[in-house]
């Protein structure tokens, strides 16, 4: 029956047309709005990306799509087509037979979005059962031939699996093969590969990739990654506070962006081969207005540099510009273009030309060698028990950090970064190894004005019962010296202004800030005294990615007014490039790659290094062809204590040699140190002819 | 570029808004409460009940004490709800019965939720091997029929208002415990209390000024659920002679003292024994409200 509609429809038709879509909250009996007035089309086979940062109205839009709305947003005006028919005056009936058959969506978080008492395979059975009437065995062979097309080795044995035995990215692989069981014509992807590790997510997105080929379905991808709506995407919308406010082909929007957020957004992200010393980030000023107080005029106008008073009387309609695309600006034209520098990594050293160390990485380096490190860790274990079984979280990890140097420590998900932090901290006893500090700082008060740390989630790193005036006196009051209730006061506006927070700011909760403020307001309280050493554990992660732009400039303009070290640790290695001056990349408790940053974001560098940098979808960097691929099957923690860690997933593996031998430590002539069993110059050989100019 | 850019600022020029007040999130979580037509009826027999127990002298028609308005008289007349067989006032020994209740069972509960919430804190914050004790020990006492527990400590404590009150703060203490311990452990890996630890605070600054802020939730909630109880063991307790002795007008030994004639004259016996219920009632209309308001 719904093959009989599918066909009645011309090609030219578009799968999805929503017009004029406005959909609201009610929320303590007002009405906030969350999407307003949004029009876009997806043609068949056609992947629409739809970006903007968290709380635009990116998920309202999809939920909108399926009429999956909750039951306090309601639809205000406009229509949704699918495929000719109108979805909001479709009847349950109607709805129930397009989802999960004509329209299929994969959401954020596959962990919830399995059920995990029941087994994978009978779960995409259900789609078949369901939607096509097939019996349970048909249904079961259909399943298996799915999970085949989603690249698992073994789809029979995978059928019988109950969700929790699958990683992160084998879930989200089932979620596709759900989705597109039953060759639906909308493909809705909401954050498909927030949360997974970069690696992952890469395998993640060229699978939707290829299946898009193979089945022409049609894609609306929701995501707040710019690089990767460039890389998968035809055309581009860009949400702000619910309005589109650009839209048109992903490679005009994202390279000519005509609304000055979409031009905010590309520049406030560090692309590959950006360092702090070259270039600042430039944050967007400001804050995304919160659901109901959007400006009467363009949401955008108060943040806006070319912000004129017709901009805040009515929100400017999206139009054609022209020779470009769609953009809700009145001065549109008038948007400056992006830099060469913007635009494209031209100095970026990880395309593999030999790289000469900037004179800021020499300093650093002489500065290492000069001064003695503030604080050295030689040969750390941290052993847990959990359920019995051992587990080394950190194994043998040694590093020295120098006065005033940004030491990054990258690695994915259970890597063992955090760990490793809080053991340096002195959080969490460590099993062995040494840490050795500058001065005596024994004592329980000592540390705490020696070291201190910022958190990755700043909504429970600041106690949501104190105001920020009491969390950060108590702070001073711990690290700071003793000091007249007056020179108390003094030294609290001091840092209050040196955090760039206000004075008012003072006496709200944290629940009263946004989540760049609260974190300002935990950089704030690890700054109180006068520490030697900072540790930043994901400071950024949690936040979006204009606020983080600004977040990272304090940390830099900090430690340059104050001379602190900071073990900065990320997953995203762009960042750590950009900011640190000496890198360590960790894999499954070791560090397996250190030395100067530009030496090990450039060729020879570990393969595990080199898989990193290729897998981070980020602006600017098009080296699609020559992505590497890791195995996804990752050898479970513990288990690899013969030979490299990293040779069941490494793709310049030797073989025999590496699942046998424990790697040597090999030193290039740039200063970096990287355990593998392929010396540098034959890895400088194999690196630097896979990887692009 | 080294100078700040000024877009760093974060452009909030809008007036500081009004500081919060320390009560406003318990205020909202009350008048979400009350919205309920449950609640309202629940608040209103406990105030009810609370201004008698407080000020029954200025209610009462006849001393409740005083004998000689006629032995066992039926309801009706000057005595609205009849006599006892001692020519007692029962309406006004009703009225009178509710502050005995009403004084051991707020003492009982707010000992016994001290007692669990410090109990609860330590044993949450540290776990460890103490924990371990503590709670097996815990587990021992709860595994004990309380009232049974009750009526053998009473017998060889002698029976007095205040031991009945310690002895419901002694039961209630490992029932509160266990209810703070798991708000504790939850918070306890929180990262405010990792960055109190970093800047070196004792283990009782971090769990009196950091987490016990945030677990006052649950321990209201438990507080409200307690006193319930509380109301129910002190009458019980009376009902077995084991708490108040006559001629005290409470409910519990009312009931107990009165069984005999409650199949000729049974409103000497209803009387304490509906108001009893809904003391009881109110309490769980109100702590079931408090409950939902909280956990939404």
């Amino acid at each position: 029956m719904s093959d009989d509609q599918a066909s009645s429809v011309t090609d030219t038709a578009p799968t999805l047309a929503v017009e004029d879509l406005s959909v609201s909250y009610r929320r303590r009996r007002k009405t906030l709005p969350a999407v307003s007035g949004a029009s876009f089309e997806i043609a068949p086979g056609e992947a629409y990306g739809l970006v903007g940062e968290s709380g635009c109205g990116k998920s309202t839009v999809a939920m909108a799509l399926m009429r999956y709305l909750p039951g306090n947003a309601a639809v205000d005006g406009g229509t949704i087509r699918f495929q000719g028919q109108d979805v909001l005056t479709a009847s349950p009936a109607t709805l129930r037979g397009w989802r999960g058959n004509q329209m299929a969506m994969v959401y954020q978080d596959p962990g919830s979005a399995l059920n995990p008492a029941v087994r994978v395979g009978t779960q995409i059975a259900e789609v078949y059962r369901v939607h096509r009437g097939l019996s349970r065995d048909d249904a079961l062979d259909r399943a298996a031939d799915m999970l085949d097309k989603v690249r698992f080795p073994s789809p029979k044995d995978m059928l019988r699996r109950y969700p929790h035995e699958l990683s992160g990215g084998q879930q989200q692989r089932v979620m596709i093969a759900m989705a597109l069981a039953a060759d639906p014509a909308l493909l809705i992807l909401d954050e498909p590969t927030t949360g997974l590790d970069a690696t992952v997510e890469a395998e993640v997105l060229d699978l939707i990739e290829q299946l898009r080929a193979e089945y022409s379905t049609s894609v609306l991808f929701i995501s707040h990654n710019l690089g990767i709506v460039a890389r998968l995407c035809d055309r581009v919308g860009v949400l702000y506070a619910g309005r589109l406010s650009e839209e048109g082909p992903a490679s005009s929007v994202l390279t000519e962006p005509r609304h000055p957020y979409t031009s905010a957004l590309l520049r406030c992200v560090p692309r590959p081969g950006m360092r702090k010393d070259t270039k600042r980030l430039e944050p967007i000023p400001g804050y995304l207005p919160r659901l109901g107080e959007a400006p009467p005029g363009c949401p955008f106008a108060p943040r806006c540099d070319l912000v004129q008073p017709e901009c805040e009387t009515a929100p400017p309609p999206l139009v054609q510009v022209p020779g470009s695309h769609a953009s809700a600006c009145l001065r549109a034209t008038e948007v400056p273009a992006l830099t060469a520098r913007d635009g494209e990594p031209a100095a970026a050293p990880a395309s593999g030309t030999a790289p000469a160390p900037p004179p800021a990485a020499e300093k650093a380096e002489k500065a290492e060698k000069a001064a003695e490190p503030v604080i050295a860790v030689d040969g750390l274990v941290k052993r847990y028990t959990s359920a019995g079984m051992e587990v080394t979280a950190v194994d043998g990890v040694s590093l020295d950090i120098a006065p005033g140097e940004t030491f990054g420590l990258v690695g994915e998900s259970g890597s063992g970064k955090t760990t490793l932090a809080r053991c340096i901290a002195g959080l969490l006893p460590s099993s062995a190894g040494k840490i050795t500090v500058t001065a005596d700082h024994s004592g329980r008060r000592a540390r705490a004005r020696f070291l201190q740390m910022v958190f990755q989630n700043p909504d429970t790193a600041l106690n949501p019962r104190h105001i920020v005036r009491r969390i950060l006196s108590r702070a001073q009051k711990r690290q700071d010296d003793p000091a007249t209730s007056s020179e108390r006061g003094r030294r609290l506006s001091d840092l209050v202004r040196a955090v760039r927070l206000q004075d008012w700011h003072l006496d709200v909760r944290p629940a009263a800030l946004s989540g760049g403020l609260k974190q300002r307001v935990a950089i704030a309280r690890a700054f109180a005294g006068k520490p030697s050493v900072v540790l930043c554990d994901e400071p950024v992660s949690a936040l979006d990615v204009s606020v983080q732009a600004a977040i990272l400039n304090l940390l830099i303009d900090l430690q340059a007014e104050r001379g602190v070290s900071y073990l900065f640790i990320s997953h995203d290695l762009t960042v750590v490039q950009y900011l640190a001056d000496r890198i360590g990349v960790m894999y499954h408790g070791e560090i397996v790659d250190i030395g100067p940053a530009n030496a090990v974001a450039a060729a020879p560098h570990h393969p595990y290094t080199e898989a990193l940098l290729s897998a981070a979808p980020a602006l600017g960097s098009d080296g699609a062809e020559s992505r590497i691929r890791l195995d996804l099957t990752p050898v479970q923690p513990g288990t690899g204590t013969e030979g490299c860690r990293f040779h069941g997933r490494c793709h310049r593996s030797l073989g025999e040699v590496c699942a046998t031998q424990v790697p040597p430590w090999q030193t290039d002539d740039s200063g970096n140190t990287y355990r593998c069993h392929i010396p540098p110059v034959q890895l400088r050989d194999l690196q630097g002819a896979a990887t692009p100019l | 570029m080294s100078a700040i850019v000024p877009g760093a600022v974060p452009a909030v020029t809008t007036a500081a808004p009004a500081g919060p007040s320390r009560w406003a999130n318990l205020r909202s979580v009350l008048s979400v409460a009350v919205r309920s037509a449950s609640v309202d009826v629940g608040l209103v027999i406990l105030v009810f009940w609370i201004v008698d127990a407080v000020a029954w002298h200025l209610f009462v028609p006849f001393d409740p004490l005083a004998q000689g308005g006629g032995n066992l008289l039926a309801p009706g007349g000057a005595h609205l709800l009849g006599t006892d067989n001692l020519g007692r006032d029962v309406l006004s020994r009703v009225l009178a019965g509710a502050s005995s209740v009403l004084t051991l069972a707020p003492i009982g509960t707010l000992i016994g939720v001290a007692l669990g919430t410090v109990v609860g804190l330590i044993t949450g914050y540290y776990r460890g091997v103490a924990d371990t004790l503590i709670m097996r020990v815990v587990d021992a006492l709860l595994a004990l029929p309380p009232i049974i527990l009750a009526a053998l400590a009473l017998s060889m404590l002698g029976t007095s208002e205040f031991a009945v009150a310690l002895l419901i703060g002694v039961i209630f203490t490992p029932i509160v415990a266990r209810t703070v311990r798991s708000a504790v452990m939850t918070e306890r890996d929180a990262e405010y209390v990792a960055a109190a630890r970093l800047r070196g605070e004792s283990g009782a600054y971090i769990m009196a000024a950091e987490i016990l802020p945030n677990v006052t939730a649950p321990i209201i909630v438990e507080a409200t659920v307690r006193f319930g109880y509380a109301i129910f063991i002190a009458g019980t307790l009376s009902f077995l002679s084991l708490g108040l002795q006559p001629p005290s007008p409470d409910w519990g030994l009312t009931v107990y003292t009165e069984q005999n004639f409650v199949q000729v004259q049974p409103w000497t016996v209803l009387g304490p024994a509906i108001a009893l219920g809904t003391l009881v009632v109110s309490v769980s209309l109100v702590s079931d409200g408090l409950r939902k308001a909280m956990d939404s």
